[in-house]
């Protein structure tokens, strides 16, 4: 071990206080300094409160985190590297991940959604894969708060311009619209790429001696403590006390990306990492820790663009844009080759060790952006043990309450909400209303303003089916392409998993699957993004807990195994929590492009007789967090709806045995706003009608609940009279409830005895419903 | 009068368009450039000719619309 650290000039001594401002709790400073034998200098505080942030260390989550099932015959890697993967075949996986960038994006907006992709991307090509996909899940609160419209609009311009300016098509994604997000809005990332299985690049710094070599943009203060900022809680004051706000660069992204895939295909890397949250610190320390090594850095090597950084400032910076590379000794060369070929910076940094400790070099008063540098002999500015920074960092089981009960009965909704008799309401009315509502209506606004279909990929786009398909072009060795057909899709609905966390929490995995299915895909694998309240308040870890579990049972009942992920907790604002939101995303393949579904019923399916069919379990009716009863309640209520995984099952499978026996006409699951909302949207999306009955399985129950029940595992099917005998087969074969509803054609959206609706009435308040927020941009 | 109103970056935000300005000009031969920042003058015609209140209007326009106070600074100067 080296001499103790050197405290630069100017710098505050470490204090419990110091520790606190830094976000490390009175026990965490203790443990640091019992396991350090000193007190630490500020850089190193610095490096200990990042890394032992929520945001790096996981340390309220992780113990939960390992019940989720993470292996499967498809899965090239789990969770634990920058993304995770899965086989697609013939030696190619898709890489995916999915993560939050919450609070920058309340913060500004536009570069906050903006690096949110920008990283995304990252952890994506860091894999050694070219990205081909990205999809976003988004929250914003009230519709008519007076953030709202200014929040919408700059993280969807963000978004875009980034991913556009790129060249990765944006193609699907989903967004909600509710008060728990008035003051903590959530922007979640995701994106997907294919490499070859065995050409996977990992964050390693194996191989002891081998250099470090940073590359990319240089080193500014920007959003210092960013990764410490996403771990605590909003107040008024956090508004007025911003770091330096992170800016993205796309153009400088699109050269890392090419500069990097070039270099990997040169094999001449022993690993990489990109610079995130706690950038330099965080990739440094991950690395060495995966390899088991030690890390040496000397920050005067640092490129930086802004004059007078501290080694505090260096390790800390959440400058984008940035990897950290650990080439074979000796091959230093190819890499800088491959960097003045893009016009990035590259520079050596630093070498790898064997001590297990991460240290770091620094010259007090050395500051190259000054004529000229006074380099004098560096001494030490950090001396930590990996093991503190990264597994040996906290860990807390922290205690967990359930709440009081909360809801009311389905019976007890109905008479409230409509005040009496159902008879007395105009089914119809209702869903006109429903389907004109931000939450339910066309997402247009949103998507015309990403490029959906740059590298000629999209197969099925924004609108158009559940889940978002795109083609691969896979590489072979000789030059020759295999494509591919990848099914996307980006679910959660927070509203069901208050109401019951663990079903809830199930609920999100059910649909984000059944989506897939509805497009013709089989599901591979899941990337998630948890997003909770306060983890220290036990009702909210009692939340993140029962989600945890409704998760792990439905991917294990559906075969989907969880690859990657990010947890993102703290989200609330001045101790209101969000909605508890476990995002998934989950990546499916289809066999052929022959395979693919969408949701509209065919115009041409008129004059042929298309038959409607409803698949699964029938309705109870159960109204429980449904956007109907929001909108008649304001408040999110009633009885938690459940889910049966054993019939969700069952249904999945057989609709990809329809799929795949092009037995079908559309698939479209029941989801938000219900079967009146699926039926509508089928219909509205190429503009034809279609008369249907009520259930016949239905009972004693009002029409409005049987209509706006969002009851899962269900899905509206619509196919060629002919096919009838063969769907209903498949069905019984699965066990699968099946039943007709009715035909489609006609110019209206005709319910039987309830209600008719004509399809450009509903065509209208669905095409305006962001209207609200956006006024005339539209 | 009139009004010019300066919006730029503030220091310690990274400005791409500058630094692609930069580079650009390195490559056209400028090699003595170090540093580029690229910022906006919005030129505003006010009607009145009270200043106190002309200036008052303007830093409201500037934390509303012209500038973005998260990562801008402004300053504007008024002309007879």
């Amino acid at each position: 071990m080296s001499a103790s650290p050197v405290a630069l000039p100017g710098e505050p001594a470490a204090t419990e206080a110091l520790a606190k401002e830094f976000g490390l709790s009175a026990d965490e400073y203790a443990h640091a300094l019992e396991v350090l034998g000193r007190t630490p200098t500020y850089a190193e505080l610095g490096v200990i409160s990042v890394m032992w942030s929520e945001h790096c260390s996981y340390k309220s989550s992780r113990v939960h985190l390992a019940r989720l099932p993470t292996e499967g015959p498809k899965v090239v890697q789990g969770p634990g590297e920058n993304a995770g993967a899965v086989d697609i075949g013939d030696g190619f996986c898709a890489v995916f991940k999915m993560e939050s960038h919450n609070h920058p994006s309340y913060i500004e907006p536009y570069q906050g959604a903006a690096t949110g992709v920008g990283g995304i991307l990252r952890d994506v090509f860091t894999m050694g894969a070219r990205p081909i996909a990205s999809l976003n899940s988004l929250r914003f609160g009230r519709p008519d708060h007076p953030k709202t419209p200014h929040l919408l609009k700059g993280v969807v311009a963000g978004i875009g311009g980034y991913g556009n300016c790129i060249g990765v098509p944006t193609v699907g994604g989903e967004v909600q619209f509710d008060p728990s997000y008035d003051g903590n809005i959530l922007v979640n990332a995701f994106t997907v790429g294919i490499a070859k299985s065995e050409e996977l690049f990992f964050g390693t710094a194996s191989g002891v001696g081998n250099p470090v070599i940073y590359v990319g943009a240089r080193t500014g203060r920007d959003g210092i403590h960013g990764a410490t900022m996403a771990s605590a809680e909003f107040g008024e004051e956090t508004e007025s006390k911003l770091p330096t706000v992170q800016v993205g660069d796309p153009f400088m992204e699109k050269l890392l990306l090419e500069a990097c895939l070039e270099i990997f295909a040169s094999d001449c890397l022993e690993g990489v990492q990109d610079m995130g949250a706690a950038g330099l610190t965080s990739s440094s320390v991950e690395m060495a820790s995966r390899a088991g090594t030690g890390l040496e850095l000397d920050l005067d090597a640092i490129p930086r663009r802004t004059k007078a950084l501290s080694p505090y400032e260096m390790l800390l910076s959440e400058s984008q844009e940035r990897m950290l590379m650990v080439a074979k000794a000796g091959r230093e060369q190819e890499v800088f080759d491959a960097c003045a070929k893009w016009d990035l910076e590259a520079a050596v940094v630093g070498h790898v060790t064997d001590t297990g400790r991460f240290v770091c070099k620094a010259t007090p008063g050395y500051d190259p952006m000054v004529d000229p540098p006074e380099k004098a002999a560096p001494e030490v500015v950090v001396d930590l043990p990996i093991g503190l920074l990264a597994d040996d960092a906290p860990k807390y089981d922290r205690p967990q309450k359930a709440p009081g009960v909360r809801t009311m009965t389905t019976q007890e909704m109905t008479s409230v909400s409509v005040g009496g008799a159902s008879s007395q309401v105009d089914v119809g009315a209702e869903l006109r209303a429903l389907i004109g509502a931000p939450n339910v209506g066309s997402k247009r606004w949103i998507w015309r303003q990403y490029d959906h279909v740059v590298r000629d990929g999209t197969v099925v786009g924004p609108g158009e089916g559940d889940a978002a398909v795109v083609r691969a072009f896979c590489e072979e060795a000789d030059g020759s392409i295999l494509e591919k057909f990848l099914a996307v899709s980006v679910d959660c609905n927070g509203r069901h998993v208050f109401l019951d966390p663990l079903q809830g929490g199930a609920m999100a995995v059910a649909e984000c699957a059944r989506n897939i299915v509805c497009v013709g895909g089989e599901p591979l694998g899941l990337t998630d993004c948890l997003n909770f309240g306060n983890p220290e308040v036990p009702e909210t870890m009692w939340a993140f807990a029962q989600a945890i579990d409704g998760l792990a049972s439905a991917c294990r009942a559906l075969g989907v195994p969880v690859v990657s992920g990010n947890v993102s907790l703290y989200n609330e604002t001045d101790g209101k929590p969000i909605l508890p939101t476990p995002t998934v995303a989950i990546v499916g393949q289809l066999r052929s492009a022959e395979d693919r579904l969408g949701l509209a019923f065919d115009p041409a399916g008129a004059e042929a007789g298309h038959v409607i069919a409803h698949l699964g379990v029938p309705s109870r009716g159960a109204l429980g967090g449904s956007e109907w009863l929001f909108a008649k309640q304001g408040r999110v209520s009633g009885e938690p709806v459940g889910i049966d995984l054993d019939a969700e099952v069952a249904l999945q499978k057989a609709v990809l045995t329809l799929a795949r026996g092009h037995l079908l006409a559309s698939a479209h699951d029941v989801s938000e706003g219900g079967l009146a909302v699926c039926l509508a949207e089928s219909c509205l999306t190429k503009g034809v009608g279609a008369q249907v009955r009520m259930p016949q399985t239905g009972g004693e129950l009002p029409p409005e609940a049987y209509l706006f029940a969002e009851e899962p595992s269900r899905i509206v099917v619509s196919f060629a009279p002919a096919h009838k005998d063969a769907v209903r087969k498949v069905c019984e074969e699965h066990g699968v409830p099946f039943e007709v509803l009715g035909v489609v054609g006609g110019d209206a959206l005709d319910i039987d005895g309830v209600c008719s609706v004509p399809v450009a009435e509903l065509e209208a308040a669905h095409r305006t419903a962001l209207d609200a927020i956006v006024g005339d941009d539209a | 009068m009139k009004a010019n109103v300066y919006v730029t970056l503030k220091q310690e935000v990274l400005d791409p368009q500058g630094d692609a300005v930069r580079r650009a000009l390195g490559a056209l031969g400028f090699d003595d450039v170090k540093r580029v920042r690229v910022g906006k003058l919005i030129e505003i015609d006010l009607e009145g000719a009270d200043e106190a209140a002309a200036k008052e209007e303007l830093a409201s326009m500037c934390e509303k619309l012209l500038a973005n106070p998260v990562i801008e600074d402004f300053r504007f100067e008024l002309e007879k």
